[in-house]
């Protein structure tokens, strides 16, 4: 199995390590899911997410390129700005989400989905030319999320006040703890943080110092379950969940990360027809109602109540509900099931649990 | 690696069973709540139910997955914990005592002789 250069350090904080996807990844730490899930919203959480892959597209054509494998404004962006964006197939299947960093219109970095990273370089490399080099750095690339309302200050002071200022989705090449990083203001938890890349052996020096200062704020690090429970909780989608190239993303409800009018990219002629012609079924956010004692998980049947019988749609994403309480989750539903209060029936392993359609995210964190 | 306490009875599903006067009190061992991790949900039979050898009698939900709890013995459930309701966190917590699920009024005796000993379970543990 894969370890990242962090392997070591979660063995001695007695991690209990899973494969995920041919990494031996860290499920959880000695605290577990549930307190290291309340850390990160409370306090600070740091997260090994090495396994993910990151790449450079640069060259004359790279804006040309990245516009055309890209469904948000990625091209267009100004520099230093990071940008939420779908890759689609012509069909308008999503073959991954991911952030693409703009340093200019020749140079652009891209963190993508560990499970997806030799499909995406494909996919780059299918899709460059000789003007837009593809260069896949994930083997000598550390990522460290640092997440938590306590997430900023803490990294803020150890780059020497230099990363505070950077407004969301932004990113610059900063040194923290001594180590040269890119600092991307990003995450996947709904609270405030940063991502931060480095060379893989500065990665131990780097998670040192970060949990160093991170354990006296009541910070922990944080394992791949409630990585899992803090993005279900801020309605961010997972690939292989939520979205394949089964769905597109108007389906998936991300049409504001999809920029049909920037230009020609792969999929947009789909999105348009799709959008014509009325979306089949929509990713909606579903919590189970407050009585019940089950939870919903991935891949159980919906049923439409009114109408009893086949089903209608399907549980991509599901789990108790940690900060929000009860049990939420993610569902495709037809458009007809997907107005906020509407009821849905979810078929528990057997058991219907009454359910009920949530409009935005379940947790939202208050302003600081 | 756990040590499992000596006066218990096991079976392979990760269950424990100790003896209460006639009766069998049934939870689930250390190996089984690191397996699972933090558990948020136990749902359990009703007081007089008839349950079976090996048959499902009840869920486990944990924040990532769910599992199914298997009866070890035959018989009839004479109590149940309720606590666990509004304290799912007891089975991570203390899983031999507070933590416990159910107590079954054993229809067949001998069922129990099926019942592993520590040292079985032990080995049993160590070859997972």
């Amino acid at each position: 199995m894969k370890r990242t250069p962090l392997w070591d350090a979660h063995k001695q904080l007695g991690a209990k390590l899973i494969d995920f996807g041919g990494w031996d990844m860290p499920v959880s730490y000695p605290a577990g899911t549930i307190k290291e899930h309340k850390a990160v919203r409370e306090a600070v959480g740091l997260f090994d997410v090495s396994h993910m892959g990151e790449a450079y597209l640069r060259g004359p054509e790279a804006k040309a390129i990245v516009g055309k494998l890209t469904t948000n404004a990625v091209e267009s962006a100004p520099p230093g700005k990071a940008v939420y964006t779908l890759l689609c197939t012509p069909s308008g299947g999503v073959v991954d989400d991911c952030i693409f960093y703009k340093r200019s219109d020749t140079e652009f970095f891209v963190i993508v989905n560990a499970s997806n990273r030799a499909k995406d370089l494909e996919w780059f490399r299918d899709h460059a030319s000789s003007g837009c080099n593809v260069e896949d750095v994930s083997d000598q690339t550390a990522l460290i999320a640092v997440q938590g309302p306590k997430a900023v200050a803490m990294v803020d002071f150890l780059s020497g006040g230099t990363v505070a200022g950077m407004p969301s989705f932004t990113f610059r090449d900063a040194e923290v703890a001594g180590v040269p990083v890119i600092a991307a203001r990003t995450g996947y938890t709904g609270e405030d943080g940063f991502e931060l890349a480095c060379a893989s052996g500065d990665a131990p020096k780097l998670w040192a110092a970060l949990l160093q200062a991170a354990t006296p704020l009541g910070g922990l690090p944080i394992g791949l379950g409630a990585r899992d429970s803090l993005r279900l909780e801020s309605k961010l989608p997972l690939y292989g969940n939520d979205l394949d190239d089964d769905h597109t993303p108007l389906e998936a409800n991300l049409g504001w990360a999809v920029k049909l009018d920037k230009g020609d990219f792969i999929g947009r002629q789909a999105m348009l027809a799709q959008k014509a012609s009325g979306l089949p079924r929509v990713l909606v956010g579903f919590t189970i109602d407050a009585d019940q004692r089950q939870i919903a998980r991935h891949g159980y049947a919906v049923i439409d109540p009114a109408a009893p019988g086949a089903p209608v749609g399907i549980v991509t994403s599901g789990g108790p509900g940690i900060c929000v309480g009860g049990a939420i989750g993610l569902a495709y539903v037809p458009p007809r099931l997907a107005e906020p209060g509407t009821k849905l029936s979810i078929d528990c392993r057997g058991k219907p649990a009454p359910a009920t359609v949530v409009a935005g995210k379940f947790y939202k964190r208050g302003k600081a | 690696m756990s040590t499992f306490p000596s006066e218990l009875r096991y079976t392979h599903d990760h269950e424990w069973l100790r003896a209460q006067g006639a009766t069998w009190r049934v939870g689930i061992t250390q190996f089984a709540v690191d397996q699972l991790g933090d558990i948020t949900l136990v749902d359990l039979p009703n007081v007089g139910d008839l349950i079976t050898k090996g048959q499902r009698f009840g869920t486990i939900e944990s924040v990532k997955s769910v599992s199914d709890l298997y009866a070890p013995v035959s018989g009839r459930v004479i109590a149940v914990n309720a606590t666990l309701k509004d304290g799912p966190e007891q089975v991570n917590t203390d899983p031999y005592n507070n933590g416990w699920m159910i107590e079954i009024e054993a229809a067949d005796k001998s069922e129990l002789a099926e019942l592993m000993a520590v040292d079985a379970y032990t080995k049993h543990v160590a070859a997972q």
